[in-house]
């Protein structure tokens, strides 16, 4: 088969590859659990420890104010340490190298391993996102379904340009260093829109009016990193 | 006729920083209700050329991407240098500014976190740049790091004028045309961003010739060991 490097014409044998992908990382996933188990109990060492930040049982704290901020914090956390390892298992026997020579293109490699992490991120968000709820007794029963949107665009904003730091950083020096350096200030924006988000869902606010704006820039932000991550990874993973 | 161009740009930029010093200092009248509004002429000159040099960073990235001439590559890491040089200037004119008009250092306000933010991401560009050895990959990873910090930093630019702040309102918005000042006050502004942009690009080429030699070195050194 000849190699069609980075193009996307041909729509259901890219998706083919992208599934194959998506599904040789999940099985990987699945049968060691090794980055699930790993970020899941990170993320419930970090939900301890910001009770320590503040007294959750001071009725003076509004914990439904602050809710948002700390579970997107923790998830982000959570993500960078998943995501840190999404090309850097490849690396044992010069797997990436073969990834690379198979005759898919870099893109769909991409989008494989995008959508196996961001599959993962979102089991393990969905998650904690309950013991979140039970720990510090938010309600979040009320607009589950908005916020399941917020944090599908959110967490397809944080595995989008995760994983391309993460294929970006792959053959560096002090990688776990400089994917988190280098990561976190593009999630800003897609964080602050998804903590306003969430913060007014919790507190009983609905999606519309004011706060449907952080929505167009969450998805914007998806939309637009998305399209520039395609163009660019090529030159990040074959050079 | 480089070093000519190199010798005539430092001559406009300090010229006109001179001029434009005197006028601040002797001609411009002092505003007793606007405290030390005298900084402003460093401060905004400071983040146009900052962003300036972030878009002569991105533009040469996109060139070494589709040429592959490193003369492209070394000029985008002299352009994001010198632009996050300026960057820190301007935030710490601010900084200064602030300490006097609202007697803090800081404020967690939308406009100076957001640029404190693409300082970040900027200063993650010199660390990818220092951690990878090899000349063609480095161009490469951080080229891409180049376009992508600097949509994020228009996103970012965006997005900020979505919240309230207590910022001064900005001289240049594409949003509703700026807040502009008298035109006899405003003038040293532009001058001033010419004058910093002529510096920058003037360091931005020493940088340029510093990557050429040094690449000239490596290819020396590379041949002497293979014999």
């Amino acid at each position: 088969m000849e190699r069609t490097k980075g193009q996307v014409g041909d729509l259901p044998h890219y998706l083919r590859q992208v599934l194959t992908i998506a599904a040789k990382d999940l099985r990987a996933e699945i049968r060691t659990r090794e980055a699930l188990n790993a970020s899941f109990a990170f993320m419930l060492v970090i939900l301890v420890l910001f009770s320590f930040a503040f007294d959750p049982g001071n009725s003076d704290v509004n914990i439904q104010a602050i809710a948002g901020g700390l579970l997107w914090l923790a998830y982000s956390f959570a993500a960078a340490l998943t995501l840190n390892r999404s090309f850097a298992r490849e690396l044992q026997n010069d797997c990436l190298d073969a990834l690379l020579a198979s005759p898919i293109p870099a893109s769909a490699l991409f989008f494989g391993k995008t959508l196996a992490n961001f599959a993962l991120l979102l089991a393990m968000e969905i998650v904690s996102l309950g013991v979140f709820a039970v720990l510090y007794n938010v309600r979040i029963q009320a607009q589950i379904w908005a916020l399941l949107l917020v944090i599908v665009l959110g967490t397809w904003a944080m595995t989008v340009m995760g994983t391309m730091f993460s294929a970006l950083t792959v053959n560096l020096r002090l990688r776990e260093l400089m994917l988190p350096v280098m990561l976190y200030p593009f999630l800003v924006v897609p964080l602050s829109a998804a903590i306003t988000l969430t913060s007014d869902l919790l507190n009983g606010i609905p999606l519309g009016g004011d706060n449907i704006l952080w929505l167009k820039v969450l998805a914007g932000f998806d939309v637009i990193f998305s399209s520039l991550v395609v163009i660019l990874i090529d030159t990040v993973l074959v050079g | 006729m480089r070093e000519r161009i190199k010798y005539l740009l430092l001559t406009i930029s300090v010229g006109l920083l001179l001029w434009s010093l005197y006028k601040i200092g002797y001609v411009l009248p002092l505003e007793a209700n606007v405290a030390a509004y005298q900084i402003l002429y460093l401060h905004v000159p400071s983040f146009f050329a900052a962003f300036t040099g972030f878009f002569l960073g991105l533009f040469a990235s996109v060139l070494y991407l589709t040429t592959g001439n490193f003369k492209y590559d070394s000029f985008a890491a002299g352009a994001n240098e010198v632009a996050l040089m300026f960057a820190t200037a301007g935030l710490a004119s601010g900084m200064i500014w602030a300490r006097y008009a609202w007697g803090i250092w800081w404020t967690w306000d939308a406009r100076l976190s957001s640029m404190l933010l693409c300082w970040l991401v900027y200063v993650g560009y010199l660390f990818l740049r220092r951690s990878v050895e090899e000349p063609t990959q480095r161009a490469q990873l951080s080229a891409v790091l180049s376009i992508l910090g600097c949509v994020n930093v228009v996103f970012v630019y965006k997005s900020i004028e979505w919240y309230r702040t207590q910022h001064p309102s900005p001289v240049l918005s594409f949003r509703n045309g700026g807040d502009h000042m008298g035109p006899g006050l405003e003038a040293p502004i532009w001058w001033n961003w010419l004058a910093l942009v002529c510096l920058g690009v003037v360091i931005a080429m020493v940088r340029m010739q510093q990557g050429e030699m040094s690449r000239e070195i490596d290819a020396l050194r590379r041949q002497a060991h293979s014999y």
